[in-house]
């Protein structure tokens, strides 16, 4: 009886939770166009979430990239066919492997940058000061922050699928002695524009999950030093957990 | 001035509100800016406050004081309408505080100004870009006017000097300092101080008395002031609460207080460790505890 009594409440706890994550979520889509007339604000958060995971992004891409061609290649030349590392390296990054590792960068990064700035605002009183200066936080300090990182999302993929390719022709091509030419023509054979656009748009879609579990976790923050810390460790683990569902969805609604 | 919306226009015409059609019913005028009627209030389970009656008079200086814990805090928190109480009226200037729409009741913020204990500095920003905030936000006003404005203001609390400093560059009495500034940007009628003196030495105590005087008598403003810093409040009230059990206590001049017959206020007033506020939080019998761990 008490099993079922915890579990009958932990699933109203949990519908309560997704109910404010769609209130909170309609709150700052009603806050966007507002936030859109100051694009300086939305800039830096796009410096923020963006440039400043730039070189952790290039670093796991071309690692990611690197050892993509070692095992591809392992595979492959058992039949015989080396020279479909290039399409096949290109595909797995674009459509899986680019948004996917990029949305879990993404979180580690600057999901929890952007959960502990808010949860830190709110436990010293900066976002009430806002309420009190009739300023809405969620129009100044959460609305731009979600569209930094809605924008940067896409922009990491894509980079971290260029730099992935790099990776695999550096040690497909250059190490391994895969012919270029077979290398990069296969590639651009079997790559179709669908493919490129599955990958934005799956980048699209974590960065927008991302960003807004980032700032609803900090901005629902317990305010103390432990409320800060456990949004910032769910902001991990809820980003995650929703990107790899999400790219199910996603992935079984495309194909 | 040319504002971004029709908040300020209302926030800089205190006195002829009924030119605008007010958005809620409004009751007429009277000698004190806020009303506190009968107001109860639960977090949870635990009642803070049950029939709380309390008057701000304007253009004084009125101290809310009482023990840690006696919902100080949160009375603030219900007058600026952070909170709704279970019962009761909060009236602003007539208004009733806890029945306006979001947008209602920011436009009635713009009329209050707050400090906060540790001042709430927006801590990405400059001291100047802190105090310009407000301007920033509500007005579009030349950035050459905003700079007149902030300056003049950090001078009042003697902070232009540290004008380009940032916020974690300063100290507990400076930041206060500057978030007074900050408050007083949009010229608001009433400022509310949550305890204005924690944790400051005597130097920057005695600065922010003398700022909270000036506030008030220079320019006219309401003042609440939070505090349990009795000596300083002796100072400074026109006229003090004090609160316990969620309810008011004791209500008038300082002397008043002082002289007061009941044993809390007493104990209050004269800082005693032990009397209607226990020394001991309630617990089971001492030796009983005692002895009941070595059996």
């Amino acid at each position: 009886m008490n099993l079922l009594r915890e579990l009958t409440e932990n699933l109203r706890e949990l519908i309560a939770t997704v109910g404010s994550v769609f209130i909170f979520f309609g709150r700052v889509l009603g806050q966007v166009p507002r936030a859109l007339l100051r694009p300086s604000l939305i800039i830096k958060q796009v410096y923020n979430a963006g440039a400043l995971s730039l070189v952790i992004i290039m670093t796991c891409g071309l690692f990611v990239g690197m050892v993509m061609a070692l095992q591809g290649y392992d595979v492959l030349q058992r039949f015989g066919s080396e020279d479909a590392l290039g399409s096949g390296a290109a595909l797995a990054l674009l459509r899986e492997l680019g948004p996917v590792v990029t949305a879990l960068l993404f979180a580690g990064r600057a999901g929890t940058a952007l959960a502990s700035e808010i949860g830190l605002m709110r436990a010293t009183d900066q976002l009430t000061a806002m309420e009190m200066m009739a300023v809405d936080p969620i129009r100044r300090v959460v609305a731009p922050r979600f569209l930094g990182g809605v924008i940067a999302m896409p922009l990491l993929a894509i980079i971290f699928i260029a730099i992935g390719i790099f990776g695999v022709q550096l040690v497909g091509v250059q190490q391994l002695g895969v012919d270029a030419n077979s290398f990069w023509s296969q590639m651009r054979s079997s790559v179709e524009p669908q493919d490129v656009m599955d990958g934005v748009l799956k980048g699209f879609v974590f960065g927008v999950a991302c960003s807004l579990v980032a700032v609803f976790e900090g901005f629902t923050a317990v305010p103390t030093a432990e409320g800060v810390g456990r949004a910032t460790t769910r902001t991990v683990v809820i980003s995650a957990v929703m990107t790899l569902i999400l790219d199910y969805m996603i992935t079984a609604a495309r194909l | 001035m040319r504002t971004k919306d029709r908040r300020v226009q209302g926030e800089r015409r205190p006195a002829s509100h009924t030119a605008g059609a007010p958005p809620t019913a409004r009751e007429a005028p009277t000698d004190n800016l806020v009303e506190i009627r009968d107001v109860s209030y639960s977090a949870g389970h635990r009642e803070i406050f049950s029939g709380l009656n309390l008057t701000i008079p304007r253009g004084r200086i009125t101290a809310i004081m009482g023990p840690s814990g006696t919902g100080k805090t949160t009375l603030l928190r219900l007058m600026t309408g952070q909170i709704k109480p279970t019962n009761g009226v909060i009236l602003f200037d007539g208004v009733d505080v806890s029945n306006l729409s979001r947008r209602e009741l920011y436009d009635l913020r713009l009329r209050m100004g707050m400090l906060f204990q540790n001042g709430a500095l927006l801590t990405d920003m400059s001291v100047f870009e802190n105090v310009a905030f407000p301007l920033r936000e509500h007005t579009d006003l030349p950035e050459s006017l905003i700079r007149n404005i902030v300056l003049t203001k950090l001078q009042a609390v003697g902070l232009r000097g540290a004008a380009q400093l940032m916020p974690p560059e300063l100290s507990g009495g400076m930041a206060r300092r500057v978030a007074l500034a900050r408050s007083m940007a949009t010229d608001p009628e009433m400022l509310i101080y949550d305890e204005p003196f924690a944790g400051l030495d005597p130097i920057s105590m005695g600065m922010i008395v003398r700022l909270v005087r000036q506030m008030n008598y220079a320019l006219g403003i309401t003042s609440v002031v939070v505090s349990h810093d009795v000596e300083e409040m002796a100072i400074l009230a026109d006229t003090s609460y004090l609160l316990a059990g969620g309810k008011v206590v004791a209500a008038g001049t300082f002397l008043e207080l002082k002289d007061h017959a009941s044993e809390i206020v007493n104990q209050f007033m004269n800082g005693l460790a032990d009397g209607p506020v226990p020394f001991h939080y309630p617990a089971p019998d001492y030796y009983e505890e005692l002895l009941a761990g070595t059996e």
